[in-house]
């Protein structure tokens, strides 16, 4: 895929398997965004990308989202819709276009809220939600899609430690669910304890990918983060951590 | 009893809030008061009852005598009835617009002038007056034809020119490119109007917008423009929800954002290009009447688009009131009327925008 006259991402080849969790890993501007948009549709590429064996340009845009539901870094949440009406436009690849949601849809969203025990606040305003509570409600959109694979950009910025592990948690548990996770992800070691998968990339090319204990070397992340970081693996995974080089 | 209860709570009330029942009652009977207040009210008064037996008289097999005189029919029907139904119409127009506008531009403070309506018009009017009224004089059509393809002839010129720009930044670039297009006609504009200062005047009334010589040649040709523009809008009002969660996530839902955009706003143009032509430019009520039931009812396209259809009409008939007898016999212009209410509104809407996003 390319960016004017620059390609992001060059002869990426990437597979995710169903029910699992692949992060993209990579330094700044290695392409792990433009290869999620690329794979939610969003962005033109060469190539192809299969859902579920079926070619996503031939199936179309709306058949995609119905297979295919995209978290954004920065989700628009505008403040004045309610939670209720916020989830319920995770059902548009359902609708037809000038459509309007049935019984279905309804309960649908309502079974998405109830997985992420947010029922209770469903009539308040997005704009009166706690940070962790917005996160829940966005995840509940993209759960009402109904989508097997969900794809989700850098999940986790922008939160604390406590709310990364807190949102993790909840992504794991909609992939038990029998979801298929794709994330980018900046935190290495965070990265390591949920996906079981890795895939770096550096300069729009996949340049190492498989286990954290495979992928998370020492050379690995000095070859391409610039980075002097120590390795420490043990029965609880593996932990990347920075060090100073003087 | 209790189980009830329980189970009831258990189920969320999971449900986009769009017109409910006695908002959309309320609504309409307030156009409806609106259109009675304008027929009524004048120089010469009307009662209501008058005003029912009148309109009554011609439904065949109800034998209701009407009680009104020629002359005081004359006026009703032929002088306010056409003001009335024109002022309805392009309030409705202008507010069902600047819904449409602020929903696809995801900017709430677009209003249906933004890509260059208005400048377009008031170009395409004022040459209409000063190089062809004397040609064509005695044809009522020139001036709102000409308005109307210049309105047209600017936005399609703004719409280029955003487009140029590139899909990826479509959105900033229109609105630009409107801004850029407004002030280069009003440029052309006011150049042509210095070189002909005599008609300066009539370009001048004209601008102010107004319904003074309205006739029901005039809403014959603005009402099929207004019908359709209304009917694909108020159809796109769930769209304009997805559309609010901007273009990535629009387009990760399944809606073709370029499509879809395109096609609100031809029709929030066509509408407005077929409004002003009639009345030329009404300043606000593309804003005021959105923003008001944003902060009264919901901030939902699905409650914004319908009920500013509403709520624009009777908004601009009572405006028209206003504008007419407030020094009676003599009429202000109903721009005037509009900004001066919009104004201050316009500054409330600004300092609380930050809850209207």
């Amino acid at each position: 895929m390319r960016f004017g006259p620059v390609a992001a991402v060059r002869g990426l080849s990437l597979r995710a398997e169903a029910g699992g969790w692949t992060a993209l890993i990579g330094p700044n501007g290695a392409g792990k965004t433009s290869a999620l948009r690329a794979l939610a549709g969003l962005a033109a590429y060469e190539g192809e990308v299969l859902v579920d064996g079926r070619d996503a340009r031939r199936l179309g845009r709306r058949a995609v989202a119905r297979l295919v539901a995209f978290v954004p870094q920065k989700p628009e949440t505008p403040a004045a819709l309610t939670v209720a009406e916020y989830v319920l436009l995770g059902r548009t690849p359902h609708i037809s276009y000038l459509g309007g949601e049935g019984r279905r849809d309804r309960e649908a969203a309502a079974r998405a809220l109830r997985r992420l025990e947010i029922e209770s606040f469903a009539a308040r305003p997005l704009g009166s939600l706690s940070g962790g509570e917005l996160q829940r409600a966005v995840l509940a959109r993209a759960l009402a899609q109904e989508a097997p694979v969900l794809l989700l950009d850098e999940p986790t910025t922008a939160l604390d430690l406590g709310r990364q592990q807190l949102v993790l948690e909840l992504i794991d548990a909609l992939r038990q669910d029998g979801l298929t996770v794709v994330t980018t992800m900046h935190d290495l070691t965070l990265a390591g304890q949920y996906a079981e998968r890795l895939v770096l990339l550096d300069e729009g090319a996949v340049v190492a990918e498989g286990t954290a204990a495979e992928v998370l070397s020492a050379p690995n992340v000095a070859a391409h983060y610039g980075a002097n970081v120590r390795i420490v693996e043990d029965g609880a995974g593996v932990f990347v951590l920075p060090l100073r080089s003087r | 009893m209790t189980a009830t209860a329980g189970r009831v709570e258990s189920t969320p009330r999971v449900e986009a809030r769009g017109v409910g029942l006695r908002t959309g009652l309320v609504t309409v009977a307030f156009l409806v008061a609106a259109l009675a207040v304008g027929l009524a009210i004048g120089p010469v008064h009307i009662g209501l009852g008058s005003i029912l037996d009148s309109a009554f008289s011609h439904v065949p097999l109800l034998h209701i005598h009407q009680s009104l005189g020629k002359d005081e029919r004359g006026i009703l029907w032929q002088v306010r009835a056409p003001r009335v139904v024109l002022a309805a119409l392009v309030g409705g127009m202008l507010a069902i617009a600047g819904a449409s506008y602020q929903g696809v531009f995801r900017n709430p403070l677009c209003d249906p002038y933004l890509l260059g309506v208005a400048g377009g018009a008031g170009l395409g009017a004022t040459l209409a007056i000063i190089y062809a009224s004397a040609a064509a004089a005695g044809t009522t059509w020139t001036v709102p034809l000409a308005a109307f393809a210049g309105a047209i002839a600017a936005v399609v010129a703004t719409y280029a020119l955003g487009r140029s720009v590139g899909a990826a930044h479509m959105t900033g670039a229109l609105v630009l490119a409107g801004v850029t297009m407004a002030t280069f006609t009003a440029a052309v504009q006011t150049f042509v109007q210095q070189q002909h200062t005599q008609q300066l005047q009539n370009v001048y009334s004209w601008l102010l917008g107004g319904f003074s010589t309205a006739t029901w040649h005039d809403v014959a040709i603005c009402a099929p423009y207004v019908g359709l523009s209304s009917l694909v809008l108020v159809l796109h009002r769930r769209v304009l929800d997805v559309l609010s969660l901007g273009d990535d996530e629009a387009s990760s839902l399944g809606v073709d954002v370029g499509r879809a955009r395109l096609a609100i706003v031809v029709a929030a143009t066509l509408g407005t290009a077929a409004a002003v032509s009639v009345s030329g430019l009404i300043a606000f009520v593309g804003i005021i009447v959105p923003h008001t039931i944003r902060l009264l009812v919901s901030t939902s396209y699905r409650a914004v688009v319908p009920l500013s259809l509403l709520a624009g009409a009777g908004f601009l008939v009572l405006t028209d009131v206003v504008a007419r007898t407030v020094l009676s016999p003599a009429e202000l212009p109903i721009g005037v009327v509009t900004a001066f209410l919009g104004a201050p509104f316009f500054a409330i809407v600004l300092r609380t925008s930050r809850t209207l996003r």
